[in-house]
């Protein structure tokens, strides 16, 4: 018997929901509070049974139409490195700078999903950054964190 | 009334609010042309931009994205038909024949004349049904609250699932958990925080709509990037023909549009209907209202066939507005984005709205009107320009909406844990709209976990810990009896399958 992966979703929906009873009864709430009609661990009990609940219904339940996904079809390495570039993004903004990382960020995906047009990618990067720090932090007053361009002087 | 018209009028037509509708009518149709990016995602994309912002500016600028992602959803449904939010997709129907028979230009015309037409009645309608009905809501007391939003989580997950209500469900129940996660509004005890700090305050609400259909929506493109039967047909945006409609079709265009506005404004107002619904609905009513000879022409490019639908989709997007704006409960996951960004600037969106901030809830009213005339006098001339949009590489389109998200979620903590969050739910989200588990019930879910859970709390302790009081109050009983008949239909449906 071939299990669907819509069906493997659902069992892992139902771990789910016994890890977060677990940690619902992990909750420590005032010992006044313990018998109360409603507490903090109340809302999250019921969550979790209805959870557990629902996703055993569409394990037990026949399966009518499952999702039929075709792996081979589906880009996984320019989502990786997507995803990757990204987390890397989210390490260096605070170090570098909001314009710096940003426009390497963007530079550099464009990259990885094979754009090879370079001033197409430079104006879509650098300038487009600087227009948008711009519009935020010089029209809209919004404070924009940039210890590099603070250093250099050349915003406040 | 007349006052709070003119409080609407005087914030609406200064001259930052007339420039934010207009820049969001603009953008909005550009994001919204985009096939798989829709109003939702466009909103999201636009919070950042509202933090400098009062929030009656901020929502103004929302609304107008709103309505130009809806018009520019149904501009690529007639080009490529490739509808960019699935309230566009009955847009397709009539409209793309439209296009192959060189009348794209005509078909864009009906499309823009039959959205502004439903826009604005159905802004009139809102005009008198809001007030009315935010007198009736002041009746409402927790249990009815607690399940009216039973109500509307179950109807998003019925109407949004396509026949996975399961599915849809359990998504509610994870956006749901995800609420809970940080410091209990009463007590102040924190829960579901791993001892990290960073989870003291809870999950932001825009980081979550930023991960769930932002990102993960630029992962799903690129993802399904090589997938053959995603390829769209390109039509040669030269070729749109001419704009201007003849006596024959202006007369079939203005016997649809009175009908199809009704029909779509009280769709719009019901919890978790909204324009693809209304749209469908109304396609399927005017089928039947036209004559022998003209239902022949349905799916080959019929001005009945096009008009109905789009003017019931924006219909619809105003009757949404109601229940947001009245009860303070998002009827749709649009609707539900914007609460939250109302929540953002520390307004409480619910029946004593209009008294507490005449000037924000006569405004959003005031700017659908304004942003209905804007959206005809500044797209249709544009259409030919605005539609080479659609030729944009993705190359270069995905990187931009994955930095709008991480701007999004940077300026708002400089917390690079919000960023690592973001991207492990976008991951996650973009896993199971592979497998069809629908997100809007999760955003709607999570909006709305805070309030359901107070509500809950309050009827509880009324109620001395008695369950009593989900039959006590005929309203509660009345409101829950529709969600057991939603239920029991999509049981029902399932099952005759």
């Amino acid at each position: 018997m071939r299990i669907s992966t819509d069906k493997i979703i659902s069992l892992l929906f139902f771990i789910l929901s016994v890890f977060y009873l677990y940690q619902t009864y992990q909750i420590q709430v005032f010992s006044f509070d313990e018998h109360a009609p409603f507490n903090a661990k109340t809302f999250p009990t019921f969550l979790a049974y209805l959870g557990m609940f629902l996703s055993v219904l569409y394990v037990v339940l026949p399966e009518r139409n499952p999702s039929i996904v075709n792996h081979k079809v589906l880009d996984y390495k320019s989502s990786l490195y997507l995803v990757i570039i990204t987390i890397v993004y989210g390490f260096v903004i605070l170090k570098a700078g909001f314009f710096l990382s940003t426009s390497l960020f963007l530079f550099f995906s464009y990259y990885f999903l094979g754009e090879r047009r370079w001033i197409w990618m430079f104006i879509l990067s650098f300038p487009l950054v600087a227009i948008f720090m711009y519009l935020l932090h010089g029209i809209l007053d919004v404070y924009l964190r940039d210890p590099l361009l603070k250093m250099l002087g050349i915003i406040g | 009334m007349i006052e709070g018209i003119l409080i609407g009028l005087q914030t609406a037509l200064s001259f930052k609010n007339i420039l934010m509708v207009m820049m969001g009518c603009f953008f909005g149709t550009i994001i919204g042309m985009l096939p798989g990016l829709g109003p939702m995602t466009a909103i999201a994309l636009m919070i950042p931009i509202t933090y400098g912002f009062e929030p009656s500016t901020g929502l103004i600028l929302m609304a107008g994205v709103y309505y130009g992602a809806v018009f520019g959803g149904s501009t690529s449904s007639i080009l490529i038909n490739a509808p960019g939010v699935p309230g566009t997709v009955a847009t397709a129907f009539d409209g793309y024949p439209m296009a192959q028979q060189g009348k794209a230009g005509k078909a864009l015309a009906i499309a823009a004349y039959s959205s502004f037409a439903g826009g604005t009645i159905s802004a009139i309608f809102l005009l008198f049904a809001a007030p009315s009905l935010s007198k009736v809501s002041l009746a409402f007391r927790s249990p009815d609250y607690f399940a009216l939003m039973v109500l509307g989580l179950t109807a998003v997950s019925a109407f949004s699932s396509k026949g996975q209500f399961l599915k849809a469900m359990m998504m509610v129940i994870l956006g749901l958990m995800l609420a809970t996660v940080g410091q209990d509004s009463l007590s102040d005890i924190t829960r579901f925080t791993f001892n990290n700090m960073n989870l003291t305050d809870g999950i932001s609400f825009v980081l979550i709509v930023m991960a769930t259909f932002a990102m993960s929506e630029a992962l799903t493109i690129i993802l399904k990037g090589k997938d053959p039967s995603r390829a769209t047909e390109q039509i040669s945006l030269s070729e749109l023909g001419s704009i201007s409609l003849d006596k024959d079709e202006r007369n079939k265009m203005l016997k649809a549009i009175p009908r199809s506005s009704v029909l779509g404004f009280l769709i719009g107002v019901l919890p978790g209907a909204g324009a693809t619904i209304a749209s469908f609905l109304a396609y399927g009513m005017e089928r039947n209202f036209v004559n022998e000879a003209e239902k022949q022409k349905f799916g080959k490019g019929s001005v009945h066939g096009l008009a109905a639908p789009e003017t019931a989709n924006n219909a619809a997007c105003s009757g949404s507005f109601v229940p947001l704006l009245t009860l303070g409960i998002p009827g749709s996951g649009t609707t539900a984005v914007m609460l939250g960004a109302l929540l953002g600037f520390g307004i409480q969106p619910g029946p004593r709205l209009y008294m507490t901030n005449p000037e924000i809830f006569w405004s959003v009213i005031m700017s659908m009107y304004i942003g209905m005339v804007i959206l005809l006098i500044l797209n249709l001339p544009l259409i030919p320009y605005i539609a080479r949009v659609l030729a944009t590489p993705k190359n270069f389109l995905i990187p931009l909406i994955l930095f709008f998200s991480v701007t999004g979620i940077y300026l708002m903590s400089f917390n690079n844990f919000d960023i690592f969050l973001m991207i492990g739910i976008a991951v996650v989200a973009t896993f199971l709209r592979l497998y069809n588990f629908p997100m809007p019930p999760l955003i709607l879910a999570f909006v709305l976990g805070g309030l359901m859970e107070e509500n809950l709390r309050r009827s509880l302790l009324i109620s001395d810990g008695s369950f009593n009081f989900l039959w006590d109050r005929p309203l509660t009983a009345i409101i829950l009896a529709f969600t057991i008949i939603i239920i029991s239909w999509q049981a029902y449906k399932s099952f005759k399958k």
